[in-house]
């Protein structure tokens, strides 16, 4: 399992090279300039200072190399300084943002703890409505409540965020007015009531965000109970004398998990990608809302280092699920 | 196999068309979202030759009208026959703008689609077929896999936007980058499911059989190997539609999709959102509109997979 984990280890990092050469040569061949918005009244040789000033005076293989070195080695020697008060970055060049001039990685860093906050707890609140349905409507498949499961999964499936989000802030904010529709990321708790503030600001994007989570991952583990529900060592342990709750919460459910865990974590980075339009309709500024912004500000560092850290999110989950999947069934061992 | 060559006596023999159809009928959903979807094609297609009015014609003295049914609960709306889905605050129809709307939709939905389906499949079949390519194309699927779709549509479409605009007009050029960005994005999982097929239907006996008459390749995949890998291919179809009407809806609401003065379903709901308060119908309505595809796509597909399965078919 070891080795396995070390070999998947190894093959990311062509992965992600491979990923980090798109992406920079998608933005370098996207035939926009960085200096459209600079007025004609400009001479040229400023304008050539200014090009220099933000990074474009070498060539493309140059600025990628850079910007890999930048990325791999002196961001994490900032972190790394930061952490025990060393000063192995000092005076090194970062990526710097077009925009704000300000370090990326900085500005990520702020922005962060909105996003997993907010995606963080919908997925965990996804999940934890999902498994209940999916393993009820399994163990009682066709019946009315299995029906119903299937209609409202295919819903969630079907209605987009984008159109939920405003659904939800019309009922809930506008029409009663019991909710907040715009998350404020200022609030800071610090006692009982202004936890119960956060609360209440975080249930609508939560909700929305949820619900996807909620029909793809009960889905699975419908599919994944029917599978086990049937075999064998069901039937051996219902004859051995066992209590039904026993038989399906113990012995169908962990053999049925070791499909669904994978999904959940094959599943997460694609809750990152959904959280940029919830993130947009509830203001949250989190960095799916850094990556629209920097996009119609024309700020490419920012737009490559945020695309780049979502191909990481995947990367690394599909390692950790592929993983899982070993440990999970001693049946699949790689080795 | 046996009583399609020997039918039973008495028993009219049926051709594997007619069983697919027969299970397909079983599952409501699927008849329901297969009319639905047939319903809203047909709709978009021929409604701008029925309900003629220009989706662009500005009326100001009947703007901010209210659809037809509000006056059921407040008598004092402003509705009228003339505009049953009522109009915006530019006084646009709102029934012509949600016809041409769905038009837009509904052209990318199944043109970025088609591009999936061929790229994925051509993909497929190659790396299952050709034992010395699966490697690469694989190790290539598994590249895309990883690849952040949203974030990468939204920079491609932004950075691309303007060139293609100049060179193919504002609505030629936007329709063929969001067609050819979602397709090349969304190719992969067509792509893995063929591959797994062709590579069981390559051993086959018929398989071998062709080859020893002296079947060229060519022939052998458009003629035997193609059209067993149908059913798959026809599923992921269900699914790249309604994942493609969803992507270009999220570009539109995001505000990089098609210009202004052009509607979809994701450009409408995205423009009223603001003024939801007071006119949510603008909201539903296209919210309602692409939902409803969607779920009928994806109930149609749900139908197809049960009925496309000899496994399911005929318990």
């Amino acid at each position: 399992m070891l080795t396995f984990t070390i070999r998947r280890l190894v093959l990311a990092v062509p992965t992600l090279l491979f990923i980090s050469l798109a992406i920079f040569l998608l933005l370098e061949l996207a035939p926009g300039d960085p200096m459209a918005q600079v007025p004609l009244t400009v001479p040229d040789e400023v304008k050539e200072k200014m090009r220099e000033a933000l990074g474009l005076g070498q060539p493309m293989h140059v600025r990628y190399v850079k910007w890999l070195v930048q990325f791999f080695w002196i961001e994490p020697q900032v972190l790394f300084d930061h952490l025990f008060n060393t000063t192995f970055a000092e005076g090194k060049l970062r990526v710097i943002s077009w925009q704000t001039r300000s370090p990326v990685m900085d500005i990520v860093v702020q922005r962060m703890p909105q996003t997993i906050w907010v995606v963080g707890t919908a997925y965990i609140v996804g999940i934890l409505i999902a498994l209940p349905i999916g393993i009820y409507s399994a163990y009682r498949q066709y019946s009315v409540f299995d029906q119903a499961g299937t209609f409202v999964t295919m819903i969630g499936f079907s209605i987009p965020p984008f159109f939920t989000g405003p659904l939800l802030i019309v009922i809930f904010a506008v029409q009663l007015g019991w909710l907040p529709s715009v998350y404020n990321t200022l609030h800071v708790v610090d006692d009982w009531d202004s936890f119960r503030v956060q609360l209440r600001q975080m249930i609508l994007p939560v909700m929305v965000l949820a619900m996807q989570t909620t029909a793809q991952i009960s889905r699975y583990m419908r599919a994944s109970m029917l599978d086990n529900l049937n075999q064998d060592y069901v039937r051996t342990a219902r004859a051995k004398g066992l209590s039904e709750a026993v038989v399906v919460m113990v012995h169908v459910l962990r053999n049925s998990m070791i499909p669904v865990v994978t999904v959940i974590a094959l599943g997460m980075p694609a809750i990152f990608g959904g959280a940029i339009i919830t993130e947009v309709i509830f203001k949250v500024n989190g960095i799916g809302q850094l990556l629209i912004t920097a996009l119609f500000a024309n700020d490419l560092p920012m737009v490559q280092t945020l695309t780049f850290i979502f191909a990481i999110l995947i990367v690394f989950f599909n390692l950790i699920a592929d993983v899982l999947y070993g440990l999970l069934d001693p049946r699949i061992r790689y080795d | 196999m046996t009583d399609m060559s020997n039918p039973a006596p008495g028993q009219k023999s049926r051709s594997q068309l007619q069983d697919v159809w027969g299970q397909f009928r079983k599952h409501k959903g699927a008849m329901l979202g297969g009319g639905f979807l047939a319903f809203i094609t047909l709709a978009v297609l021929l409604g701008p030759y029925i309900w003629a009015l220009d989706p662009q014609k500005i009326d100001i003295r009947n703007k901010d009208m209210r659809p037809i049914y509000t006056a059921l609960f407040s008598s004092d709306a402003k509705v009228a026959w003339a505009h049953p889905f009522g109009t915006d605050q530019l006084g646009r129809d709102g029934l012509a703008n949600m016809l041409a709307g769905g038009r837009a939709s509904m052209a990318v939905g199944w043109a970025a689609m088609l591009l999936t389906l061929f790229i994925g499949t051509a993909i497929g079949v190659v790396a299952g077929f050709f034992r010395k390519l699966d490697g690469p194309l694989m190790r290539l699927t598994d590249l895309f896999l990883s690849l952040p779709i949203l974030p990468l549509l939204l920079v491609a479409v932004t950075l691309f936007r303007e060139p293609l605009r100049g060179s193919l007009g504002p609505e030629g050029g936007m329709f063929i980058l969001i067609v050819a960005i979602i397709g090349i994005t969304s190719w992969m999982p067509t792509a893995r499911i063929v591959r797994g097929d062709v590579l069981a239907l390559k051993e086959r006996e018929f398989v071998l059989a062709a080859r020893s008459i002296g079947t060229r390749n060519s022939n052998l995949i458009t003629r035997h190997i193609l059209p067993n890998v149908l059913s798959p291919i026809m599923v992921s179809a269900t699914l790249g539609l309604a994942t493609a009407i969803i992507t270009e809806s999220a570009l539109s609401f995001l505000g990089v999709g098609f210009p202004s003065d052009f509607p979809t379903w994701g450009k409408m709901l995205a423009d009223a959102v603001d003024r939801m308060e007071n006119f949510p119908e603008r909201v539903i309505l296209p919210g309602m509109a692409i939902s409803l595809t969607v779920l009928s796509v994806n109930y149609l597909g749900d139908g197809l997979r049960d009925a496309l399965d000899p496994r399911i078919r005929g318990r």
